[in-house]
């Protein structure tokens, strides 16, 4: 849904996505290299890790699919 | 200056350097949103209504995430604390029977009529009394409103991140005031669904860890029944239960009984909320067409049933998993004044408002805690975009241009719009400053706002449906279903006995109190203006065509499959809603 612009609504969420879930799960990498002093309760569940990588798929696709490229062939 | 001014703030949580770069490119992304849309509000049509061109999905969760302030998150958490799972009807029967209400039966109406407000719709219904009566009181209490939750926001933000609150108010007030009047109500609408999307990433492991560490719904019970009655609490299991402890005022912790939730919260407060109040009407009413007009509200309300999950369940996690981490021993949360006082803090004492950050605090480390901090201020900006830009539209359209200058170009329009958005921050912000200064002040305006809502849905769901109301009845049963609520307000201000009147119960809390206030001064406004109709003039049959049921054609939605049609989604969203209260029974 473009609502006017060239720009749809659902690439800004994917892009918002995108670099929040790669820095999310860059630092939980980080962290798995180097475990923190400090550790949050459940760290062993490495939270960082799956959800800033699932953060990172879901803006990876949201991007790709509503992309300008692909949405002005489409 | 109060003692929340005073006191040398403890901080809950310390930022690292990941966190603050998501919170920069956050602020970073929304001005870019508000920059990137600013060409496209150059008439009356977009800057306040979207160019009416936004699809089902878009307008539905604009509608949500409008009412996804950050002191909807944090304070109905706090509440869940508070109150245990009874804060659940808030977002269940006293949102959702009314979403769906409002999209089958009130949209038709709005849509067809293609007002640009609710005291829009007033004034082609009843006439300009109505409608000045309800512009200028929406107005006046959106904005105070709006000051009121930034001061609590900055507050909040004071006591876990350790931010001056004078940054808090003014970084996140311009950053709104700026993306709102570049982009208008796209830009606004635009930034809400991004917001949306934010709120859930953010909030969303909290549940997920914190039942992970209690061991499941089941495990959590047991704690929290544990907990509680290590404490003494009485009724403790009142606390995981949503209607069985109904029966009694005393019974539960919330001091309220089912009339009070199934009538005065569910058939008349939220009715009243989601129905009329134009700050969540606006974002349905810049649907495309209108199945995409009607399916908005019932995404919305699919959305609404699942906020339980990010807001309920942390505070019940809070409750049965909390320790202070120090003694080990259990951390009981206690009210923002006494929490927030010197001694209070000197204590360590936290907040029941605070349990969300705290639950944020021991599961989300670094990257995370940004994101979720990141939650929070988008919960904030998003509440507070929409009620600058439903100020704006609602001074523009139903103050400035029906009353102060009739003849107004759609270019004059617009510019009125952009300096109102500016103008709406200005005294959002001036607010916030005046409740810093006399906290007393939020009480008042957080009631005067509940005034209003129950006898304007009286008022509207009267014209809508009885073609027979009269301008005068609709003008009349608005005053006097308002006055009646604060008349209730002072009588028990004045004398705390007469609960047992207007509550129907000494031992009703304050939440009884608001619930059954709303139903009587609804009642008051319909039988007002039954009453005054029957002795006055009404509007002729072709006045009202467009306007009433009975008088207005309703458009098919087309030839479309059952699962296009919003009965069909209206349908399940209610199955889903009554398994819910079965299952939390």
């Amino acid at each position: 849904m473009k609502t006017g612009g060239s720009l749809s609504i659902w690439f800004f969420v994917g892009l918002s996505l995108l670099v929040n879930g790669a820095l999310i799960f860059g630092r939980g990498i980080w962290e798995l290299i180097t475990p923190p002093e400090h550790r949050v309760v459940l760290y062993e569940l490495h939270a960082n890790v799956w959800w800033g990588g699932l953060l990172l798929i879901v803006g990876i696709v949201y991007c790709w699919y509503f992309s300008p490229a692909r949405e002005s062939k489409v | 200056m109060t003692a929340t001014l005073l006191i040398v703030p403890l901080q809950l949580v310390h930022l690292s350097v990941v966190d603050l770069v998501i919170i920069i490119l956050y602020f970073a992304l929304v001005l870019a949103i508000g920059l990137y849309l600013k060409d496209q509000a150059n008439t009356g049509e977009d800057f306040f209504m979207a160019g009416r061109e936004m699809t089902a999905w878009v307008a539905g969760l604009a509608f949500l995430s409008a009412n996804l302030g950050s002191l909807e998150l944090m304070g109905w958490a706090g509440n869940a604390y508070k109150y245990g799972i009874l804060a659940a009807h808030w977002y269940w029967v006293g949102a959702i029977p009314a979403m769906l209400f409002l999209a089958l039966v009130m949209m038709p109406f709005y849509h067809i009529c293609k007002t640009h407000s609710v005291p829009g719709y007033l004034k082609l219904r009843y006439g300009q009394g109505s409608q000045a009566l309800s512009s200028i009181s929406f107005a006046l209490m959106t904005v105070l409103m709006s000051g009121i939750n930034m001061y609590a926001m900055a507050v909040v933000m004071r006591v876990v991140l350790g931010w001056d609150i004078h940054f808090s108010i003014w970084v996140s007030s311009i950053t709104v005031a700026v993306y709102v009047a570049l982009g208008g109500l796209r830009s606004a609408i635009f930034n809400e669904v991004l917001q949306f999307f934010l709120i859930w990433a953010g909030a969303l492991l909290i549940p997920i860890l914190g039942l992970i560490e209690a061991g499941g719904w089941n495990g959590l019970q047991a704690k929290i029944l544990q907990n509680l009655t290590e404490q003494h609490v009485a009724n403790p299991g009142a606390y995981t239960h949503l209607w069985s402890t109904l029966g009694n005022f005393a019974d539960n912790p919330m001091g309220i009984n089912w009339v009070g939730i199934v009538f005065g919260l569910g058939a008349v407060i939220s009715m009243g909320y989601w129905t009329t109040d134009f700050l969540v009407i606006q974002r349905v009413l810049s649907a495309k067409d209108l199945r995409s007009a009607e399916l908005a509200p019932i995404i919305g309300a699919a959305f609404k049933m699942l906020v339980p999950f990010i807001v309920i369940l942390p505070g019940l996690l809070g409750l049965a998993l909390l320790r202070d981490p120090h003694t080990g021993n259990l951390m009981r949360l206690v009210p923002g004044d006494l929490a927030w006082s010197e001694a209070g803090r000197a204590q360590g004492l936290h907040s029941y408002d605070e349990v969300l950050p705290l639950m944020l605090a021991r599961y989300c480390g670094p990257g995370l805690l940004g994101l979720g901090i990141t939650a929070l201020i988008a919960g904030f900006m998003s509440g507070m975009a929409g009620n600058v830009s439903a100020f704006a539209t609602v001074w523009t359209y139903d103050i400035y241009g029906a009353l102060i200058n009739k003849n107004a170009s759609d270019d004059s329009k617009v510019r009125m719009g952009r300096w109102c958005t500016l103008l709406g921050v200005a005294v959002s912000i001036g607010t916030a400053y005046l409740v810093m200064h006399a906290q007393s002040i939020m009480d008042y305006v957080q009631a005067l706002f509940s005034f209003f809502i129950a006898p304007l849905f009286g008022t509207v769901i009267l014209g809508m449906l009885w073609k027979r109301a009269t301008p005068a009845a609709g003008f009349w049963g608005l005053l006097t279903g308002t006055l009646s609520s604060i008349g209730m307000y002072i009588w028990v201000k004045v004398d705390p006995g007469a609960v047992r009147y207007v509550a129907l119960s000494s031992q009703a809390q304050d939440q009884a109190q608001n619930m059954f206030r709303a139903l009587w001064c609804w009642l008051i406004c319909l039988l007002v203006t039954v009453v005054v109709s029957m002795v006055t003039r009404p509007k002729s049959d072709q006045e009202l065509s467009g306007l009433v049921y009975g008088l207005t054609p309703v458009p098919s939605v087309g030839k479309v499959s059952l699962v296009h049609r919003p009965v069909f989604w209206a349908t399940v969203v209610t199955i889903v809603f009554v398994i819910l209260q079965i299952i939390f029974w």
